[in-house]
Protein backbone atom coordinates (compact mmCIF):
# COMPACT_ATOMS: atom_id res chain seq x y z
CA UNK A 1 0.00 0.00 0.00
CA UNK A 2 0.93 3.33 -0.90
CA UNK A 3 0.31 6.99 0.56
CA UNK A 4 -0.03 10.13 -1.29
CA UNK A 5 3.25 11.97 -0.83
CA UNK A 6 2.29 15.54 0.87
CA UNK A 7 0.59 18.30 -1.02
CA UNK A 8 -0.79 21.49 -0.15
CA UNK A 9 -4.44 21.97 -0.64
CA UNK A 10 -5.84 25.48 -2.13
CA UNK A 11 -9.39 26.03 -1.43
CA UNK A 12 -10.50 28.84 -3.68
CA UNK A 13 -14.05 30.86 -3.30
CA UNK A 14 -14.83 31.78 -7.06
CA UNK A 15 -13.72 30.31 -10.46
CA UNK A 16 -11.13 33.50 -11.14
CA UNK A 17 -9.36 32.86 -8.09
CA UNK A 18 -9.22 29.09 -9.22
CA UNK A 19 -8.41 29.67 -12.58
CA UNK A 20 -5.75 32.30 -11.53
CA UNK A 21 -4.06 30.18 -9.44
CA UNK A 22 -3.79 26.98 -11.48
CA UNK A 23 -2.23 29.08 -14.05
CA UNK A 24 0.41 30.45 -11.79
CA UNK A 25 1.32 26.97 -10.08
CA UNK A 26 2.27 26.36 -13.99
CA UNK A 27 1.13 22.72 -14.19
CA UNK A 28 2.46 21.76 -10.68
CA UNK A 29 -1.22 21.68 -9.38
CA UNK A 30 -4.09 19.46 -9.81
CA UNK A 31 -7.96 20.06 -9.69
CA UNK A 32 -9.66 18.21 -6.97
CA UNK A 33 -13.53 17.68 -5.78
CA UNK A 34 -14.21 14.12 -4.94
CA UNK A 35 -11.09 12.41 -5.55
CA UNK A 36 -12.44 9.20 -6.38
CA UNK A 37 -10.32 9.25 -9.67
CA UNK A 38 -7.49 11.33 -8.23
CA UNK A 39 -6.69 10.42 -4.68
CA UNK A 40 -6.12 6.65 -6.82
CA UNK A 41 -3.60 7.94 -9.06
CA UNK A 42 -1.99 10.43 -5.77
CA UNK A 43 -1.68 6.84 -3.84
CA UNK A 44 -0.17 5.21 -6.48
CA UNK A 45 2.10 8.18 -7.28
CA UNK A 46 1.39 8.13 -10.83
CA UNK A 47 0.72 12.24 -10.57
CA UNK A 48 3.01 14.17 -7.99
CA UNK A 49 1.25 17.39 -7.46
CA UNK A 50 2.81 20.23 -5.41
CA UNK A 51 -0.97 21.09 -4.62
CA UNK A 52 -4.07 20.38 -5.20
CA UNK A 53 -6.95 22.80 -5.70
CA UNK A 54 -10.09 22.12 -4.55
CA UNK A 55 -13.36 23.66 -6.12
CA UNK A 56 -16.02 22.48 -4.13
CA UNK A 57 -16.01 25.66 -2.46
CA UNK A 58 -16.56 27.64 -5.67
CA UNK A 59 -19.66 29.28 -6.06
CA UNK A 60 -22.03 27.68 -8.16
CA UNK A 61 -19.84 25.29 -9.38
CA UNK A 62 -22.28 22.59 -6.77
CA UNK A 63 -25.81 24.03 -8.69
CA UNK A 64 -27.89 22.02 -11.15
CA UNK A 65 -30.24 23.53 -13.33
CA UNK A 66 -33.11 22.53 -15.45
CA UNK A 67 -34.97 24.64 -17.64
CA UNK A 68 -37.38 24.13 -20.54
CA UNK A 69 -34.22 23.84 -23.26
CA UNK A 70 -30.99 22.26 -21.15
CA UNK A 71 -29.98 20.96 -18.27
CA UNK A 72 -27.17 22.17 -16.76
CA UNK A 73 -24.41 20.42 -14.05
CA UNK A 74 -21.97 22.14 -12.52
CA UNK A 75 -18.99 20.32 -12.19
CA UNK A 76 -18.81 19.52 -8.46
CA UNK A 77 -22.54 18.11 -8.15
CA UNK A 78 -22.04 14.55 -7.30
CA UNK A 79 -23.16 11.57 -9.11
CA UNK A 80 -25.56 10.74 -5.77
CA UNK A 81 -26.88 14.52 -5.97
CA UNK A 82 -28.01 14.45 -9.74
CA UNK A 83 -29.55 11.10 -9.41
CA UNK A 84 -31.74 12.57 -6.45
CA UNK A 85 -32.62 16.12 -7.67
CA UNK A 86 -36.01 16.46 -8.26
CA UNK A 87 -35.95 18.09 -11.20
CA UNK A 88 -33.57 15.81 -12.80
CA UNK A 89 -35.75 12.67 -11.54
CA UNK A 90 -39.28 14.89 -12.94
CA UNK A 91 -37.54 15.95 -16.45
CA UNK A 92 -34.71 14.03 -16.87
CA UNK A 93 -35.79 10.78 -15.96
CA UNK A 94 -33.05 8.82 -18.05
CA UNK A 95 -30.66 10.78 -16.56
CA UNK A 96 -31.29 10.37 -13.42
CA UNK A 97 -32.04 6.41 -13.72
CA UNK A 98 -28.61 5.90 -15.45
CA UNK A 99 -26.81 7.82 -12.73
CA UNK A 100 -27.91 5.58 -9.93
CA UNK A 101 -26.04 2.91 -11.78
CA UNK A 102 -23.17 4.58 -11.63
CA UNK A 103 -20.04 2.24 -9.65
CA UNK A 104 -21.32 1.98 -6.66
CA UNK A 105 -22.90 4.08 -3.46
CA UNK A 106 -19.45 5.41 -2.05
CA UNK A 107 -18.43 6.60 -5.65
CA UNK A 108 -21.87 8.33 -6.35
CA UNK A 109 -21.47 10.08 -3.13
CA UNK A 110 -18.16 11.50 -3.43
CA UNK A 111 -17.52 11.18 -7.05
CA UNK A 112 -18.26 14.46 -9.39
CA UNK A 113 -19.82 14.71 -13.19
CA UNK A 114 -17.30 17.38 -13.99
CA UNK A 115 -14.25 14.77 -12.84
CA UNK A 116 -15.59 12.15 -14.34
CA UNK A 117 -15.70 13.71 -17.57
CA UNK A 118 -12.56 15.49 -16.67
CA UNK A 119 -10.76 12.48 -16.29
CA UNK A 120 -11.99 10.61 -18.90
CA UNK A 121 -12.09 6.76 -18.36
CA UNK A 122 -12.74 5.33 -21.21
CA UNK A 123 -15.29 3.34 -19.15
CA UNK A 124 -17.50 6.35 -18.14
CA UNK A 125 -21.35 6.15 -17.76
CA UNK A 126 -21.81 10.15 -18.07
CA UNK A 127 -19.62 10.16 -21.23
CA UNK A 128 -21.92 7.75 -23.40
CA UNK A 129 -25.09 8.85 -21.62
CA UNK A 130 -24.81 12.56 -22.17
CA UNK A 131 -23.63 12.57 -25.63
CA UNK A 132 -27.41 11.20 -26.59
CA UNK A 133 -27.96 14.70 -25.19
CA UNK A 134 -25.43 16.25 -27.39
CA UNK A 135 -23.46 17.30 -24.38
CA UNK A 136 -21.06 20.25 -24.10
CA UNK A 137 -18.39 21.24 -21.93
CA UNK A 138 -18.00 24.68 -20.44
CA UNK A 139 -14.07 25.12 -19.84
CA UNK A 140 -12.61 28.26 -18.02
CA UNK A 141 -9.34 29.97 -17.69
CA UNK A 142 -7.80 33.00 -16.43
CA UNK A 143 -7.95 34.28 -20.03
CA UNK A 144 -11.36 33.23 -20.74
CA UNK A 145 -13.46 30.30 -21.43
CA UNK A 146 -14.86 28.04 -24.24
CA UNK A 147 -17.37 25.64 -24.86
CA UNK A 148 -16.68 21.99 -26.45
CA UNK A 149 -19.21 19.03 -27.21
CA UNK A 150 -18.17 16.23 -25.39
CA UNK A 151 -16.97 14.78 -28.84
CA UNK A 152 -14.52 17.21 -29.16
CA UNK A 153 -13.58 17.16 -25.50
CA UNK A 154 -12.51 13.55 -25.19
CA UNK A 155 -9.45 12.63 -27.15
CA UNK A 156 -7.77 9.14 -25.95
CA UNK A 157 -7.96 7.28 -22.54
CA UNK A 158 -7.38 9.98 -19.76
CA UNK A 159 -6.62 12.37 -22.26
CA UNK A 160 -9.15 15.14 -23.71
CA UNK A 161 -8.97 18.27 -25.09
CA UNK A 162 -8.65 20.83 -21.70
CA UNK A 163 -5.63 22.85 -21.36
CA UNK A 164 -3.67 22.77 -18.03
CA UNK A 165 -4.82 26.21 -17.09
CA UNK A 166 -8.58 25.24 -17.96
CA UNK A 167 -11.46 24.41 -15.48
CA UNK A 168 -13.98 22.19 -16.51
CA UNK A 169 -16.56 24.19 -14.98
CA UNK A 170 -20.08 22.38 -15.99
CA UNK A 171 -21.08 20.09 -18.79
CA UNK A 172 -25.08 21.25 -20.57
CA UNK A 173 -27.29 18.64 -22.38
CA UNK A 174 -30.04 19.50 -24.45
CA UNK A 175 -33.13 18.88 -23.94
CA UNK A 176 -34.65 15.71 -26.60
CA UNK A 177 -37.61 17.29 -28.87
CA UNK A 178 -40.88 16.48 -28.21
CA UNK A 179 -41.78 12.88 -28.69
CA UNK A 180 -38.65 11.51 -28.13
CA UNK A 181 -37.75 7.80 -26.37
CA UNK A 182 -34.46 7.14 -25.24
CA UNK A 183 -32.51 3.74 -23.57
CA UNK A 184 -29.49 3.37 -21.58
CA UNK A 185 -27.99 0.07 -21.47
CA UNK A 186 -24.93 -1.39 -20.01
CA UNK A 187 -22.71 -4.42 -19.85
CA UNK A 188 -20.30 -5.49 -17.52
CA UNK A 189 -19.20 -7.97 -14.41
CA UNK A 190 -16.19 -5.02 -13.13
CA UNK A 191 -16.45 -2.28 -11.18
CA UNK A 192 -16.53 -0.28 -14.05
CA UNK A 193 -18.80 -0.99 -17.47
CA UNK A 194 -17.78 -2.76 -19.93
CA UNK A 195 -20.40 -1.79 -22.81
CA UNK A 196 -22.04 1.47 -22.46
CA UNK A 197 -25.18 2.01 -24.93
CA UNK A 198 -27.51 5.12 -25.32
CA UNK A 199 -30.16 5.94 -27.81
CA UNK A 200 -32.74 8.49 -28.28
CA UNK A 201 -35.32 7.98 -30.53
CA UNK A 202 -36.99 11.30 -32.00
CA UNK A 203 -40.46 10.43 -33.32
CA UNK A 204 -42.45 12.27 -35.99
CA UNK A 205 -45.51 14.21 -34.94
CA UNK A 206 -47.21 10.70 -35.72
CA UNK A 207 -44.74 8.96 -33.51
CA UNK A 208 -44.88 6.09 -36.07
CA UNK A 209 -41.77 7.06 -37.80
CA UNK A 210 -37.96 8.01 -36.37
CA UNK A 211 -37.70 11.75 -37.32
CA UNK A 212 -33.51 11.04 -36.29
CA UNK A 213 -31.90 9.75 -33.51
CA UNK A 214 -28.78 9.86 -31.17
CA UNK A 215 -26.78 6.57 -31.07
CA UNK A 216 -23.84 6.13 -28.53
CA UNK A 217 -21.54 3.32 -27.62
CA UNK A 218 -18.91 4.01 -25.14
CA UNK A 219 -16.18 1.57 -22.82
CA UNK A 220 -15.43 -0.58 -25.72
CA UNK A 221 -13.02 2.17 -27.26
CA UNK A 222 -10.91 4.57 -26.47
CA UNK A 223 -13.58 7.14 -25.82
CA UNK A 224 -17.79 7.38 -26.15
CA UNK A 225 -18.55 7.97 -29.89
CA UNK A 226 -21.47 8.37 -31.86
CA UNK A 227 -22.85 5.35 -34.28
CA UNK A 228 -23.65 8.39 -37.20
CA UNK A 229 -23.76 5.24 -39.46
CA UNK A 230 -26.58 3.51 -37.34
CA UNK A 231 -28.44 7.21 -36.72
CA UNK A 232 -28.82 7.32 -40.67
CA UNK A 233 -30.11 3.84 -40.92
CA UNK A 234 -32.96 4.59 -38.52
CA UNK A 235 -33.61 8.04 -39.59
CA UNK A 236 -36.94 8.38 -41.54
CA UNK A 237 -37.82 4.54 -40.88
CA UNK A 238 -41.62 3.88 -39.40
CA UNK A 239 -40.89 2.23 -35.95
CA UNK A 240 -43.03 -1.11 -37.86
CA UNK A 241 -40.35 -1.52 -40.55
CA UNK A 242 -37.35 -1.00 -37.65
CA UNK A 243 -37.71 -4.12 -35.91
CA UNK A 244 -36.56 -6.51 -38.03
CA UNK A 245 -33.85 -4.93 -39.42
CA UNK A 246 -32.12 -3.89 -35.88
CA UNK A 247 -29.59 -6.43 -36.09
CA UNK A 248 -28.15 -5.54 -39.71
CA UNK A 249 -28.43 -1.94 -38.66
CA UNK A 250 -26.21 -2.79 -35.61
CA UNK A 251 -23.71 -4.80 -37.04
CA UNK A 252 -23.55 -2.31 -39.63
CA UNK A 253 -22.61 0.57 -36.96
CA UNK A 254 -20.08 -1.66 -35.19
CA UNK A 255 -17.85 -3.18 -38.45
CA UNK A 256 -15.69 -0.58 -38.30
CA UNK A 257 -15.75 0.92 -34.57
CA UNK A 258 -12.71 1.46 -33.06
CA UNK A 259 -11.91 -0.69 -29.67
CA UNK A 260 -9.27 -1.47 -27.42
CA UNK A 261 -7.51 -4.27 -25.56
CA UNK A 262 -7.81 -3.62 -21.72
CA UNK A 263 -8.71 -5.48 -18.55
CA UNK A 264 -12.31 -5.97 -20.30
CA UNK A 265 -11.29 -8.18 -23.25
CA UNK A 266 -9.87 -8.46 -26.73
CA UNK A 267 -10.93 -6.02 -29.54
CA UNK A 268 -12.94 -8.06 -31.61
CA UNK A 269 -14.48 -9.29 -28.50
CA UNK A 270 -15.51 -5.85 -27.76
CA UNK A 271 -16.77 -4.97 -31.14
CA UNK A 272 -18.94 -8.14 -30.80
CA UNK A 273 -20.44 -6.66 -27.87
CA UNK A 274 -20.69 -3.77 -29.16
CA UNK A 275 -23.05 -4.93 -31.96
CA UNK A 276 -25.30 -7.37 -29.29
CA UNK A 277 -25.36 -4.08 -26.74
CA UNK A 278 -26.67 -1.93 -29.46
CA UNK A 279 -28.84 -4.64 -31.13
CA UNK A 280 -30.54 -4.76 -27.77
CA UNK A 281 -30.48 -0.76 -26.85
CA UNK A 282 -32.31 -0.26 -30.03
CA UNK A 283 -34.81 -2.95 -29.11
CA UNK A 284 -35.69 -1.29 -25.86
CA UNK A 285 -35.87 1.90 -27.96
CA UNK A 286 -37.98 1.28 -30.26
CA UNK A 287 -40.58 -0.64 -27.94
CA UNK A 288 -41.03 2.28 -26.00
CA UNK A 289 -41.67 4.28 -29.06
CA UNK A 290 -44.68 1.58 -30.04
CA UNK A 291 -45.76 2.26 -26.51
CA UNK A 292 -44.84 -1.44 -25.56
CA UNK A 293 -42.29 -2.52 -22.65
CA UNK A 294 -39.34 -3.74 -23.25
CA UNK A 295 -38.96 -7.43 -22.54
CA UNK A 296 -34.81 -7.68 -22.82
CA UNK A 297 -33.20 -9.31 -19.90
CA UNK A 298 -29.77 -10.56 -19.93
CA UNK A 299 -27.15 -11.32 -17.80
CA UNK A 300 -24.86 -8.88 -15.99
CA UNK A 301 -26.74 -6.33 -18.10
CA UNK A 302 -28.89 -2.97 -16.85
CA UNK A 303 -31.08 -1.50 -18.65
CA UNK A 304 -32.40 1.76 -18.09
CA UNK B 1 -5.20 36.80 -4.32
CA UNK B 2 -3.57 36.58 -1.06
CA UNK B 3 -6.94 36.03 0.82
CA UNK B 4 -6.28 32.19 -0.75
CA UNK B 5 -4.74 29.68 2.21
CA UNK B 6 -2.60 27.03 1.05
CA UNK B 7 -1.69 24.82 3.82
CA UNK B 8 -0.35 21.28 4.25
CA UNK B 9 -1.83 21.06 7.43
CA UNK B 10 -5.08 21.85 9.05
CA UNK B 11 -6.78 21.70 12.14
CA UNK B 12 -10.30 19.84 11.85
CA UNK B 13 -13.47 19.67 14.11
CA UNK B 14 -15.11 16.62 13.89
CA UNK B 15 -17.27 14.10 15.73
CA UNK B 16 -16.90 10.63 15.44
CA UNK B 17 -19.35 7.96 16.98
CA UNK B 18 -20.74 11.30 18.54
CA UNK B 19 -17.76 11.92 20.41
CA UNK B 20 -16.22 15.50 19.46
CA UNK B 21 -12.39 15.84 18.57
CA UNK B 22 -10.07 18.20 17.55
CA UNK B 23 -7.33 16.90 15.42
CA UNK B 24 -4.23 18.53 13.41
CA UNK B 25 -3.99 16.63 10.09
CA UNK B 26 -1.69 16.65 7.23
CA UNK B 27 -3.80 17.81 3.62
CA UNK B 28 -2.09 14.17 2.01
CA UNK B 29 -4.15 12.27 4.92
CA UNK B 30 -6.49 9.63 4.45
CA UNK B 31 -9.68 9.54 7.01
CA UNK B 32 -9.41 5.42 6.72
CA UNK B 33 -5.67 6.19 8.37
CA UNK B 34 -6.70 8.46 10.81
CA UNK B 35 -9.53 6.70 12.10
CA UNK B 36 -7.64 3.50 12.61
CA UNK B 37 -4.18 4.82 13.85
CA UNK B 38 -5.32 8.28 15.38
CA UNK B 39 -7.92 7.22 16.82
CA UNK B 40 -8.02 3.37 17.22
CA UNK B 41 -11.33 2.80 15.22
CA UNK B 42 -9.91 -0.60 13.43
CA UNK B 43 -13.51 -1.64 12.29
CA UNK B 44 -13.19 0.40 8.80
CA UNK B 45 -10.78 -1.99 7.08
CA UNK B 46 -7.70 -1.41 4.50
CA UNK B 47 -8.44 -3.78 1.40
CA UNK B 48 -8.75 -2.58 -2.53
CA UNK B 49 -7.74 0.96 -1.40
CA UNK B 50 -9.35 1.69 -5.28
CA UNK B 51 -13.30 2.31 -3.45
CA UNK B 52 -14.29 -1.13 -5.23
CA UNK B 53 -14.67 -3.32 -2.14
CA UNK B 54 -16.51 -1.11 0.55
CA UNK B 55 -14.55 -2.57 3.43
CA UNK B 56 -13.34 0.63 4.69
CA UNK B 57 -17.09 2.15 4.35
CA UNK B 58 -18.04 5.29 6.96
CA UNK B 59 -20.94 7.41 6.79
CA UNK B 60 -19.84 11.33 6.71
CA UNK B 61 -22.83 12.97 7.55
CA UNK B 62 -24.81 9.44 6.94
CA UNK B 63 -23.94 9.06 3.44
CA UNK B 64 -21.51 6.10 3.15
CA UNK B 65 -17.96 7.09 1.53
CA UNK B 66 -14.92 4.65 0.94
CA UNK B 67 -12.64 6.04 3.69
CA UNK B 68 -9.42 4.62 1.94
CA UNK B 69 -10.17 7.30 -0.92
CA UNK B 70 -11.19 10.52 0.88
CA UNK B 71 -9.48 12.94 2.97
CA UNK B 72 -9.82 13.55 6.33
CA UNK B 73 -9.40 17.20 6.15
CA UNK B 74 -12.73 17.25 4.41
CA UNK B 75 -14.57 15.58 7.65
CA UNK B 76 -13.88 19.23 8.96
CA UNK B 77 -17.31 20.35 10.55
CA UNK B 78 -19.05 16.72 9.96
CA UNK B 79 -20.68 13.66 11.64
CA UNK B 80 -18.21 10.65 10.78
CA UNK B 81 -19.74 7.09 11.84
CA UNK B 82 -18.21 3.77 12.07
CA UNK B 83 -19.12 0.52 12.58
CA UNK B 84 -17.70 1.13 16.36
CA UNK B 85 -20.67 3.32 17.12
CA UNK B 86 -23.67 1.54 15.69
CA UNK B 87 -24.72 0.45 19.00
CA UNK B 88 -26.18 2.02 22.37
CA UNK B 89 -24.55 1.47 25.75
CA UNK B 90 -21.82 -0.91 24.28
CA UNK B 91 -24.98 -3.58 23.20
CA UNK B 92 -25.53 -3.79 19.29
CA UNK B 93 -27.62 -2.64 16.87
CA UNK B 94 -30.65 -4.21 15.39
CA UNK B 95 -29.03 -4.94 12.29
CA UNK B 96 -26.29 -6.35 14.07
CA UNK B 97 -28.33 -8.69 15.72
CA UNK B 98 -30.07 -9.21 12.39
CA UNK B 99 -26.74 -10.13 11.23
CA UNK B 100 -25.62 -12.55 13.70
CA UNK B 101 -29.29 -14.48 13.73
CA UNK B 102 -28.91 -14.69 10.43
CA UNK B 103 -25.65 -16.56 9.74
CA UNK B 104 -24.75 -13.23 7.83
CA UNK B 105 -20.99 -13.46 8.95
CA UNK B 106 -18.26 -15.72 7.54
CA UNK B 107 -14.36 -14.55 8.10
CA UNK B 108 -15.98 -10.95 9.31
CA UNK B 109 -13.33 -8.36 6.85
CA UNK B 110 -16.53 -7.30 4.85
CA UNK B 111 -18.88 -7.03 7.99
CA UNK B 112 -18.38 -3.32 9.01
CA UNK B 113 -18.61 -2.04 5.27
CA UNK B 114 -21.42 -4.14 4.52
CA UNK B 115 -23.32 -2.83 8.02
CA UNK B 116 -22.37 0.69 7.33
CA UNK B 117 -23.52 0.71 3.79
CA UNK B 118 -27.17 -0.88 4.74
CA UNK B 119 -27.38 1.44 7.81
CA UNK B 120 -27.22 4.32 5.49
CA UNK B 121 -29.81 2.16 2.90
CA UNK B 122 -32.08 1.74 5.91
CA UNK B 123 -32.08 5.07 7.10
CA UNK B 124 -33.01 6.33 3.62
CA UNK B 125 -35.72 3.54 2.99
CA UNK B 126 -36.63 1.97 6.26
CA UNK B 127 -38.42 -0.84 4.26
CA UNK B 128 -36.74 -1.23 1.13
CA UNK B 129 -37.15 -4.21 -1.09
CA UNK B 130 -34.73 -6.75 -1.94
CA UNK B 131 -33.76 -5.81 -5.39
CA UNK B 132 -33.48 -2.39 -3.93
CA UNK B 133 -30.89 -3.79 -1.00
CA UNK B 134 -29.22 -5.58 -3.88
CA UNK B 135 -28.45 -2.50 -5.73
CA UNK B 136 -27.28 -0.38 -2.86
CA UNK B 137 -25.19 -3.15 -1.40
CA UNK B 138 -23.16 -4.15 -5.47
CA UNK B 139 -20.32 -1.69 -4.26
CA UNK B 140 -19.31 -4.43 -0.95
CA UNK B 141 -17.77 -7.37 -1.96
CA UNK B 142 -17.74 -10.16 0.07
CA UNK B 143 -14.67 -12.59 -0.66
CA UNK B 144 -16.72 -15.74 1.14
CA UNK B 145 -19.76 -14.85 -0.86
CA UNK B 146 -21.64 -14.62 2.01
CA UNK B 147 -24.27 -12.61 0.17
CA UNK B 148 -27.50 -14.01 0.39
CA UNK B 149 -27.36 -14.21 3.91
CA UNK B 150 -26.04 -10.90 4.42
CA UNK B 151 -28.74 -9.59 1.99
CA UNK B 152 -31.67 -11.87 3.93
CA UNK B 153 -30.04 -10.15 7.39
CA UNK B 154 -31.22 -6.53 6.20
CA UNK B 155 -34.19 -7.14 4.70
CA UNK B 156 -35.45 -9.14 8.07
CA UNK B 157 -34.05 -5.84 10.17
CA UNK B 158 -35.70 -3.53 7.56
CA UNK B 159 -38.93 -5.61 8.28
CA UNK B 160 -38.53 -5.41 12.15
CA UNK B 161 -38.21 -1.26 11.03
CA UNK B 162 -41.16 -0.82 9.28
CA UNK B 163 -43.76 -2.55 11.49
Amino acid sequence: MTLPRPFELERPTTLDEAADLLRRMDGESALYAGGTELLILLKHRAIRPRSLIDLKRIDGLGDIRATDERLVIGATVTHRTLERAPDVGAGWPLVAGAIRHVANIRVRNAGTVGGNLAFADPHSDPATLFMAFDASVRLVAADGARTLSLGELAHAPYETARRPDEILAAVSLQRWPEGAVGAYLKFGLYERPTATVAVALFLDGTRSTVRDARIVVGSVGPRAVRLHVAERAVAGEPLGRLAPRLDEIAAAATRDLETMRDLHGAPDYKRELARVCVRRALAVATARARGEQADERHPHTIIV
Amino acid sequence: MNAIRTRSSFDVRLIVNGQPWELHVPAHALLLDVLRDRLGLKGAKRSCDVQVCGACTVLVDGAPVSACTYLAVEADGRQVRTVEGLGDDGGLAPLQQAFIDGGAVQCGFCTPGMLMAATALLAEDPAPSREAIVQHLRGNICRCTGYSKIVDAVLACARQDSR
